[in-house]
């Protein structure tokens, strides 16, 4: 199975830059292990403020309401789409990703 | 969320008819107001148009008392005929069960087979299972168990024997030979009971007496799956034969018995299912009825909430079609959108283009909660999903049912839905989708001053051609995707005819889908054979059981999309929209109308949906499937991101490099064509092509195009075929 190469900070940066695809082949195996992750399946947005905030939600089993998460919130689409990278990384690979691109 | 919601109906009225509002409030009765608007754009944000409605005085407008009104989901049968249930001794209860969630989760609770047990006067009996899933049965205080749970999805015969004079009761719960290995016993018992049944009640097959309040029965401990012949003997005697093969398409519950126990169905449980004797060798289920004796209960099925209307008004004679709201607000919560639509006046004088409102694929998605359940919804979006906190109320008040999109608490999918129950997502607001979506065409429309009637699904599957005829151009929504018998033959009707046809969006005219005639304001539709599905039909169901006709695509029923509009559904992706890119075709003298004044070649590489007018599902052309070969591809998107991928119908065998960044497949195909009928049809292949229209003042390629090919379909001229 291919495992993410926590080296391979090149393809974060790449995501940070352009959540919404096109992605390289490269990195779109990287999301196709971040997401496919069972334990990363719960994940949704819940647009608080519209078209100005978003906070993070996870999702629960058995029909029962997302846990929503108000130290998450977000004031763009593309910062809540990078924060959800970043941690899928650090569980799927046991590494944090390093600071990138100045942020 | 939300502290008042409501529905309406009817769905369609026309001037000077009347129309219902049920409303409830939430957590409690409180104060809010109503105010009638006609919606002219929804909330596209700082990108777009923004929310644009206008006012209607109505008598309704104000503040109001709300109270909350109570929804009794969940489905059953019954029988009301007390006296036929009072004064038995010894009797049996027996049926063929097909329990499918064991236990029930997340709460342990018991699940009723059959009997009259009413929990608010603690009197009855019931044959049922209990907390862990075992074949139970309940008279007085405690119930009595065999202890060993039936596994989900497995066929049984269950029984339970009681005499009263002598004090036993004895319970069978027997595994049917199937076709998956099992270790499973007959399990039987026998023990005494120290109860009487106590005053007679209704019988119910399926679920319990709760209590009745506010007027209203309300049932509790509904059972999930299967129940076939289900009986009651007295001794030898039978009090109740129950054949769910019978009537199926209606909420008649036959009893064979002389006694002529009739009941109903209540909440639309699934029927023309697959019964405990199935074995394969037929698939309708008119033509094995004996193999098809089970109702499929399930304890959030939800046909009519049943509320009170609270308030009522007559549209104003004067009042315009369009698409219209009751807009509710109370205080501590955002607003909620009771959706309705005004036809315009019967025999009255109506507009050249008719919008059709695709009100069978709203209801379709209506109370769609499959983005806030666990499950891969990312990887097919491409993108975090995202909801608001009007969504979020579905899942915090379960009783309001869900979309054709979701699977039941058992895990089975979702075939009916009913817009008699507050909906949650047909609105101006939150996920830029459907009616949302929809309403950037109608501000269009407005922005450059077209006239235009609303017409809708519903009507049209009613009334079918005369509801078109003296229409000049028919425009659809970004996605008509749920498409009747009747609504199909009157669109092929209306284009034989001469009419024009605009299809304004993807992935339309896909799914079949039946307006069952006992349950007016419901469709039913099956996920069978093939398609992109949220879920699978069952196998052995895929009839519809309200008509008959065999549910699933069109496509696999000889009338692809194609053989209509001249594209079909081809591929999908959430997270970023595309452009399309001008043909040679496009240079056609045929198509000419169409581009006059539009010098660019790349087309719709803006718009408020995701950025482009190609995207989220496309379209495409293939004379293999029906688009007429003399039709003009004019335009094909292109630069599709990796989350588009082609859908499986579109494949036989898998293979690698499906998606958008590798598969000259995956596009929309803009297409115009001639009809015989003197008419002719343009297509836009693409759900996103409607964002793009508003882009820079509603001065944009798109906007022009459209505006062309609008212009020349009311020119009563008719189209030359080539």
């Amino acid at each position: 199975m291919f495992a993410i190469d926590p080296r391979r900070t090149d393809l974060a940066l790449e995501f940070k830059r352009r959540p919404f695809g096109p992605h390289s082949p490269e990195l779109q195996a990287v999301l196709n292990v971040l997401r496919g992750s069972l334990h990363c399946q719960n994940l949704l947005l819940v647009c608080t403020r519209p078209h100005a905030e978003w906070m993070l939600a996870e999702k629960q089993p058995d029909g029962r309401p997302p846990r929503l998460r108000p130290d998450l919130t977000f004031t763009s689409l593309e910062a809540a789409e990078w924060h959800a990278f970043r941690v899928r990384w650090e569980a799927v690979t046991g590494q944090a990703l390093p600071a990138l691109d100045r942020e | 969320m939300p502290r008042v919601i409501g529905y309406a109906d009817p769905l369609s009225v026309a001037p000077g008819e009347p129309i219902r509002f049920m409303v409830g409030t939430l957590d409690g009765p409180r104060r809010y107001r109503a105010e009638v608007v006609r919606l002219v754009c929804g909330d596209t944000g700082p990108g777009g148009p923004g929310l644009k409605t206008v006012r209607l005085p109505t008598s309704i407008e104000g503040e109001h008392d709300g109270t909350p009104q109570l929804i009794d989901a969940g489905s059953y049968a019954i029988v009301e005929h007390p006296e036929a249930f009072g004064a038995l001794g010894r009797f049996t209860l027996q049926a063929f069960i097909q329990p499918t969630l064991v236990p029930v989760r997340p709460s342990p609770r018991r699940q009723v087979v059959m009997g009259t047990w009413a929990e608010d006067r603690g009197s009855g009996f019931a044959l049922m299972l209990d907390e862990t899933g075992a074949l139970a049965f309940l008279i007085g205080a405690a119930p009595v168990s065999t202890g060993t749970p039936l596994t989900a999805r497995r066929w049984y015969h269950v029984a339970a024997s009681i005499d009263l004079a002598a004090g036993t009761v004895t319970l069978r719960q027997t595994p049917l030979a199937d076709h998956a290995p099992s270790l499973e016993q007959p399990v039987a018992i026998t023990t005494a009971i120290r109860a009487a049944p106590g005053p007679a009640g209704d019988f119910f097959i399926g679920a319990a007496r709760k209590a009745v309040e506010d007027g209203r029965l309300r049932t509790t401990w509904h059972f999930n799956g299967k129940i076939d012949r289900p009986s009651l003997l007295a001794g030898e005697h039978p009090i109740g034969l129950w054949d769910f093969a019978a009537d199926v398409a209606t909420d008649r519950v036959t009893d064979r018995s002389p006694n002529h126990l009739h009941g109903r169905t209540v909440n639309a449980p699934k029927r023309a299912v697959t019964g405990h004797n199935w074995d394969g060798s037929e698939m309708d289920w008119r033509r094995a009825p004996h193999q098809y004796g089970a109702i499929h209960f399930h304890d959030d099925d939800l046909y009519d909430a049943g509320w009170r209307p609270t308030l009522t008004m007559t549209v104003p004679t004067d009042a315009r079609s369009g698409v219209y709201a009751l807009r509710l607000e109370a205080d501590g919560g955002p607003e909620f959108w009771v959706v309705f639509y005004v036809r315009p006046p019967r025999g009255g004088p109506r507009a050249r283009a008719a919008f059709l409102a695709s009100t069978a694929t709203y209801l379709c998605y209506s109370n769609y909660r499959m983005r806030m359940r666990p499950g891969p919804a990312e990887l097919f979006i491409g993108a975090l999903p995202i909801v608001d906190t009007t969504d979020l109320l579905l899942m915090h008040h379960p009783a309001l049912g869900a979309s054709t999109y979701d699977t039941h608490s058992d895990g089975s999918g979702v075939c009916h839905v009913s817009r008699l129950r507050p909906i949650v997502n047909v609105r101006p607001t939150g996920r830029l989708w459907n009616l949302f979506l929809d309403l950037c065409l109608l501000d269009w429309l407005e922005a450059h001053e077209q006239r235009y009637d609303v017409i809708t699904d519903d009507d049209l599957h009613t009334e079918g051609l005369p509801l078109l005829d003296g229409y000049s151009v028919v425009l659809t929504g970004c996605h008509p995707e749920y498409v009747s018998r009747e609504m199909m033959e009157a669109l092929a009707a209306y284009l034989g005819r001469g009419g024009r046809l605009m299809y304004m969006g993807g992935n339309g005219f896909y799914w079949r889908v039946s307006y069952p005639r006992a349950h007016p304001g419901m469709i039913e539709m099956r996920r069978a054979e093939d398609g992109t599905r949220a879920w699978v039909e069952s196998v052995g169901e895929y009839y519809h059981g309200s008509t008959g006709e065999y549910g699933g695509l069109w496509r696999r029923q000889g009338r692809a999309p194609n053989t209509l509009v001249g594209v079909g559904f081809v591929a999908q992706g959430f997270d970023r929209s595309s452009y399309y890119r001008r043909t040679a075709a496009s240079r056609d003298p045929r198509a000419r109308f169409i581009f006059d004044g539009v010098q660019d070649e790349v087309l719709g590489d803006f718009g408020v949906a995701w950025g482009g007018a190609a995207g989220l599902e496309l379209d495409a052309f293939n004379p293999a499937l029906g688009s007429p070969p003399w039709a003009l591809v004019v335009a094909s998107s292109e630069d599709h991101s990796n989350a588009f991928q082609l859908v499986n119908e579109e494949i036989n065998v898998s293979f690698a490099g499906a998606d958008g960044r590798f598969s000259p497949a995956v596009r929309a195909d803009m297409v115009f064509y001639e009809h015989p009928g003197g008419g002719a049809v343009f297509s836009t292949g693409s759900i996103a092509y409607v964002g793009s229209l508003a882009h820079k003042g509603y001065d944009n390629n798109i906007s022009r195009l459209t505006l062309n090919v609008l212009r020349r379909f009311l020119d009563p001229a008719p189209f030359a075929m080539p």
